[in-house]
């Protein structure tokens, strides 16, 4: 567990609602819920969830910070935005369900092999290298990521897909040797780096 | 020609629903002269499309009789029905307004006969049973009505139905050449009480109402319960005209919801509450009803009502807004989708019918308001001095039951009363 958690836990002990609605984009919003129900009724994701953003809001109110942190609900939301517009509070649901997958990314406490949290990590290394998103790269990453052999599997499975892609020129065998980017990647990389530290002296200030 | 006597001490009351009537009744009986302005052709407003008044579960008819006869006894009181204000200038103590009213092509020696209904054939939506129903081209909009007077629809004119029903008056009351006309009056204050209409369900796109023939409204249930009504009191199903025995109520469809109607529109618990006793009623122990709720606002002395219908074993309460309706195709049940909040289970329940609890949406039509008037931004009027001698009753305020409607509407009175009291005093 990371020391932002420690630090977060203890300034917030007696309220999580108050952790959420600091720390979370949008969170001010998840007092506003009436637990009416229609999101829950509305997630294309049905039974797949663990928590439907109805009960997540609820669990907040309840001070359930373990268990809505470290859950893998906030991590299924699609962005469809079914629930938002539905939503008769215009509580920014989805906005809200991301805002909560970062904060428990931040403090660390994603459960482990979570794929959209793998996928959302490697997209974003891919993308910092070069400031553009190599595709071929991309691609074989999510295959290997379970290792080797699984690797091979993956990709014999999705060989057609890969080929078809090539055909229609939408992915390029040679970008696996470095491949394109932009033109001034370090500066890309500073100025991310310094977005970085603002944020990080948010959550610091917060703590 | 109809001609209308006012001065700058009568009352004008727009609207002659429960609250306009009764402001107008209570205006007139203090002695001051009072035109009351009704757009139907007869007045009560929505209140006469009730069959039961919770909480007593009496007939609107019966306090609506006694209103109708003291206005047929008092004599300072002007009724003009088909009749709609299309401008008002001036200020407190001081309008004009004009009226527009629309031929009813019957005139006043109609004794009510229906010798012209059984002449004529051709039929229309009959607009009293929300076009649950069908009238004829010469029709009594309903039983009950006041003035007790047919009207001829303009869609017969010219038709072998307009000469039919013509020839077939004794009383010479038919006048087929009636024409539109526009009055204007003085009047001190104003009393609007236009009412409401029901929330159109049409846009609450989840819940099908457009698509699924099961899925009514509950102003439509309450002409469905109505043994006078347009299926005698039988609680059907549309698609197939069966009875309905596991039914559904929706509460807060398109009420408390930022996409539809912002307020709570009061009412529709105590009537869903209400409805549960009609499903008692005509089906006993066979009928059985869920209903789907956020929270039960039976306000302030009508909790006992909500435990009555709590502890009625053909009622369950399901605590859940649900989320869409689909529709079994084999036999055209809606089949409803949610949560359920207590303990988030996910259902799909499937029922006969579904009744969506509509809300009041105020029938204030703010963009062709005739003077400046302060709105809120749920489509009420303010209580506000902006609006000089104008005042506000029954639903034209707030959303309202009957009861609140009618005292709010003698506030309304006396308020308009203390205005032309004003101008007697300068005026001598
Ligand atoms: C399903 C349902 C069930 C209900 N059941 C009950 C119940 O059991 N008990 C209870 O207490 N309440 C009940 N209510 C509430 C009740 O219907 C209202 O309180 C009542 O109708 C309010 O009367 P009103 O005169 O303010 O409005 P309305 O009844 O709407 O009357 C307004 C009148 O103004 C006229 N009008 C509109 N615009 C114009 C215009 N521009 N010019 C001239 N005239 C115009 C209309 O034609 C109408 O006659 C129920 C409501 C619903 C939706
Ligand atoms: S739809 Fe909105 S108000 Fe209803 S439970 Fe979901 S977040 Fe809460
Ligand atoms: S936006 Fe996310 S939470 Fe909302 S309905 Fe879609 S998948 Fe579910
Ligand atoms: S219009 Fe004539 S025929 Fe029709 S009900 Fe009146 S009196 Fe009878
Ligand atoms: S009265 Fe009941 S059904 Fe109507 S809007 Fe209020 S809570 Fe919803």
């Amino acid at each position: 567990m990371s020391d932002l958690n420690t630090a977060m836990t203890e300034r917030y002990r007696n309220s999580f609602l108050m952790e959420v609605e600091a720390n979370v984009e949008e969170g001010e919003w998840v007092k506003m819920c009436m637990q009416c129900g229609v999101c829950a009724g509305s997630c294309p994701l049905g039974n797949a969830w663990e928590h439907t953003p109805q009960k997540l809001f609820m669990m907040i109110r309840a001070g359930k910070r373990e268990a809505v942190l470290s859950s893998d609900a906030m991590w299924m939301c699609t962005s469809c935005y079914n629930c938002i517009a539905r939503c008769p509070r215009g509580l920014p649901i989805t906005h809200i369900m991301h805002g909560l997958a970062h904060y428990a990314k931040r403090l660390g406490l994603v459960p482990k092999n979570q794929p959209t949290q793998q996928f959302s990590q490697i997209f974003w290394d891919n993308l910092m290298k070069k400031g553009r998103v190599n595709e071929l790269k991309l691609g074989l990453s999510m295959y290997f990521k379970d290792g080797f052999g699984q690797g091979i599997k993956n990709a014999m499975a999705n060989k057609q897909l890969g080929q078809n892609m090539m055909k229609a020129k939408r992915m390029n065998a040679m970008e696996f040797f470095g491949g394109h980017g932009i033109k001034d990647t370090s500066g890309l990389q500073k100025m991310i780096k310094k977005a970085q530290e603002i944020e990080d002296a948010k959550y610091q200030g917060n703590s | 020609m109809t001609e209308v006597i006012a001065t700058n001490q009568t009352i004008l009351v727009v609207g002659g629903g429960i609250s306009g009537l009764t402001a107008a009744l209570e205006a007139a009986e203090t002695g001051k002269q009072v035109v009351l302005v009704e757009k139907r052709p007869y007045v009560g407003g929505r209140v006469t499309q009730l069959y039961k008044y919770f909480p007593k579960l009496c007939y609107p008819t019966c306090g609506l009789e006694i209103n109708q006869r003291r206005a047929k006894m008092n004599p300072n009181l002007t009724i003009l029905t088909m009749a709609e204000v299309t401008d008002i200038q001036g200020e407190a103590g001081n309008y004009t307004a004009s009226v527009k009213i629309s031929p009813r092509y019957v005139n006043d020696n109609c004794t009510g006969c229906g010798d012209c209904a059984k002449a004529v054939s051709a039929e229309f939506d009959d607009e009293y049973n929300y076009g649950l129903g069908k009238r004829k081209g010469a029709y009594l909009p309903h039983r009950m009505a006041h003035p007790q007077r047919y009207v001829i629809d303009p869609a017969i004119l010219g038709t072998e139905d307009a000469e039919k029903a013509k020839t077939a008056c004794k009383a010479g009351a038919v006048d087929l050449d009636m024409q539109e006309e526009t009055v204007s009056f003085k009047a001190g204050a104003v009393v609007w009480a236009t009412g409401w209409q029901p929330y159109d369900a049409n846009k609450i796109q989840p819940y099908g109402y457009d698509r699924f023939q099961n899925v009514i409204t509950n102003v439509e249930f309450e002409r469905m319960a109505d043994p006078n009504g347009p299926t005698g009191g039988k609680i059907v199903r549309p698609s197939d005209g069966e009875v309905a025995k596991n039914i559904a109520f929706i509460q807060c469809a398109g009420s408390r919801d930022k996409n539809h109607l912002l307020h709570c529109s009061r009412i529709c618990c105590m009537a869903t509450l209400k409805q549960t006793h009609y499903v008692q009623e005509a089906l006993g122990d066979e009928g059985k009803s869920t209903i789907y709720y956020i929270d039960i606002r039976a306000i302030d002395r009508f909790e006992d009502f909500y435990q009555t219908v709590r502890e009625n074993p053909n009622v369950s309460f399901i605590k859940s807004k649900v989320a869409s309706i689909t529709q079994n195709r084999e036999n055209s049940n809606p089949v409803l989708n949610g949560v359920d909040t207590e303990g988030y289970h996910r259902y799909a329940n499937e029922h006969d019918l579904v009744v969506l609890a509509v809300g009041m949406q105020p029938s204030v039509d703010k963009s062709s308001f005739p003077v400046d008037i302060v709105i809120n931004e749920e489509g009420f009027i303010e209580p506000a001095t902006e609006n000089g001698g104008i005042f506000a009753a029954g639903c034209s305020s707030d959303a309202l039951d009957v009861n609140r409607a009618v005292q709010q509407a003698t506030g309304a009175a006396l308020r308009a009363i203390q205005v032309v009291n004003r101008v007697a005093g300068t005026e001598g």
